[in-house]
């Protein structure tokens, strides 16, 4: 091949490259809506295909025996993956899949290290890029390993902490970015570099180590700017802008979202950037709450919804834990045959990812037109006539909007208990997530339903049926 | 070969993307976060462009085929599960009576 077949095939790469980023940039501009969210995933499988083409036909590679097996290989691991997944799994999928991503991010960085060590000169532009990237890449790694291991239940999801630990946290990172330095100064110092990588593998694990179940939102959505972050590290790197424009749009999204979920839950900004969240402060001195609890069998249960004319169902990570969304799917279809308006209230941060409710009911085959989100479902709570409560606790207390020395002051809730009446359907009166206990459950206005989210539905959805 | 860019032309690419990026994810209903995140991913692992440079060029190391080996295969399982993924989910989400 002469010279000019080179320009050449250079030229189609960086194009195929440009269209690449063009489809990317409209897959989630088509993301913005159900009706056009598909043609989304059709225009990013699009723009995934000529950047790999595009990579494949550029002239610096040279061979393809390895490739060719790596993507079988990936592929034959990726389609029972995204098959024989769960619906209640996509949490921890999500999880693994950050930690898959990183680790490209991070073993290229390797590659490239290792490459340049002996020539790069002191202080360029590219090490500071390779050394960012890595230093995300591999705490991102390791970070969303672990919280896979407490959404899939491998660790225990409450926060494990030890003292002193803020201490070793700054000297992890400390360490980490001191050594990072040290080699961007000094490239060819490549002893220092499998501390470097330990370093950052070992902040990852200790960033998520003391976060808690409930509190995994935010975190699944900040390891997802991350690794975006990572991503675009690597572009600058490697000079490439598609994996820069990428890694910004990866970012700014897991970003954007991780505030959102930081807003639900009144946390603050600096608490997202600086990982310091899922330290919820232990429960104020309010007193155990010893008003008389109300308590209704399936049939009162079902007697009520049925005489109604509104109700509001508020589903919680415990409809998840119950697998229960298939029976209040079922609930809610004989409800609305009877003329009842069923509208289901979704918090922010219910379940265990952004969207996580959303994603089960409409697996259980609730129109999407019926989710509702909080600031458009508490005006019309107080007209409502039953509050339905599935397995939410923290997002429907109201000690969160009335007492300011709740651990929970000042997160947003969905305002069941501003219904006509309020029912619970909860295992036992134990606290929820934040150890805090909630003031709805004594309410003149609340029945609580004891049982299994999923038994308890089934049970009311029998009575319901028997009538007829 | 194509002209090396400078450091700033990066950074401008990077700041509008960035820009872009927002306004795109903005309008993103809520109700679609999960299958947003999926999608992020999936096309996050572009990065196995990356993977394939360093895999396929001339005079790689045996260090350099072997991580880079790993790179494109867990690359690729994110591209595929993720597309797949996405789709999935967002098959399920029907309008009343639809």
């Amino acid at each position: 091949m002469g010279h000019d077949t080179f320009a050449y095939a250079e030229t189609l790469t960086q194009v195929a490259y440009l269209a690449a980023s063009g489809l990317f940039v409209m897959a989630l501009m088509w993301m913005s809506h159900p009706s056009t969210a598909r043609r989304g995933v059709r225009a990013g499988e699009l723009g995934m295909l000529l950047a790999v083409v595009g990579t494949l036909i550029n002239y610096e590679v040279v061979s393809y025996d390895l490739i060719i097996v790596a993507f079988l290989l990936g592929t034959a691991i990726g389609v029972p993956l995204a098959y024989f997944m769960p619906m209640t799994a996509i949490p921890q999928r999500t999880a693994v899949s950050h930690a898959f991503g990183a680790l490209a991010v991070g073993l290229i960085g390797v590659v490239e290290y290792y490459k340049y060590a002996a020539t790069a000169a002191a202080w360029s532009f590219t090490f500071w890029a390779l050394m960012f990237e890595m230093l995300l890449g591999f705490l991102t790694c390791t970070a969303s390993l672990v919280a896979f291991g407490k959404l899939q239940e491998l660790l225990p999801s409450r926060p494990l902490m030890f003292r002193g630990q803020q201490i070793v946290n700054l000297l992890v990172f400390g360490g980490a970015i001191a050594i990072a330095l040290t080699l961007i100064a000094s490239p060819s110092s490549t002893w220092l570099f499998p501390i470097f990588i330990a370093l950052a593998l070992l902040f990852g694990v200790l960033l998520v180590a003391p976060i808690g179940g409930a509190d995994m939102p935010t975190v699944i959505a900040l390891l997802n700017a991350y690794a975006g972050l990572a991503a675009s590290a690597m572009g600058f790197a490697l000079d490439n802008k598609l994996l820069i424009v990428t890694g910004a749009l990866d970012g700014t999204s897991g970003f954007i979202l991780a505030v959102i979920m930081c807003k639900a839950m009144n946390r603050s900004f600096s608490n997202v950037l600086f990982g310091g969240f899922g330290q919820v402060a232990a429960a104020a001195a309010g007193g155990v709450d010893d008003r008389p609890v109300r308590s209704a069998s399936p049939e009162e249960a079902a007697l009520r919804l049925e005489m109604a004319s509104s109700v509001v169902i508020v589903p919680g990570y415990g409809m998840a834990v119950a697998q229960a969304q298939h029976k209040v799917s079922e609930l809610y279809k004989t409800l609305t045959a009877k003329g009842v308006d069923v509208k289901f209230a979704i918090h922010p941060v219910a379940g265990r990812m952004p969207g996580h409710m959303n994603v089960l009911l409409a697996e259980a085959d609730v129109p999407y037109d019926r989710l509702v989100e909080l600031e458009e479902i508490n005006p019309e709570l107080p007209q409502t006539d039953v509050a339905l409560i599935i397995g939410a606790n923290d997002t429907i207390n109201p000690a969160a909007r009335d007492d300011p020395k709740s651990a929970i002051a000042g997160m947003p809730i969905i305002e069941a208990d501003k219904a006509k009446s309020v029912m619970v359907i909860k295992r036992s009166l134990n606290a929820g997530f934040a150890g805090i206990d909630n003031p709805i459950y004594y309410n003149e206005n609340t029945q609580m339903l004891f049982g299994d989210a999923k038994a308890f539905t089934g049970d009311i959805n029998k009575e319901l049926s028997e009538k007829h | 070969m194509h002209q090396p860019s400078s450091y700033t032309d990066l950074f401008f690419v990077f700041m509008l993307a960035g820009f872009l990026g927002f306004q795109l994810i903005k309008r993103v209903s809520p109700l679609l976060h999960s299958p947003l995140m999926s999608l992020t991913n999936a096309i996050a692992a572009v990065v196995v462009v990356g993977a394939i440079l360093i895999t396929g060029e001339a005079g790689a190391t045996p260090l350099a085929k072997t991580l880079g080996f790993i790179a494109i295969t867990a690359a690729t399982v994110n591209v595929v599960s993720g597309f797949m993924i996405t789709d999935r989910m967002l098959k399920m989400f029907k309008k009343k009576g639809s």
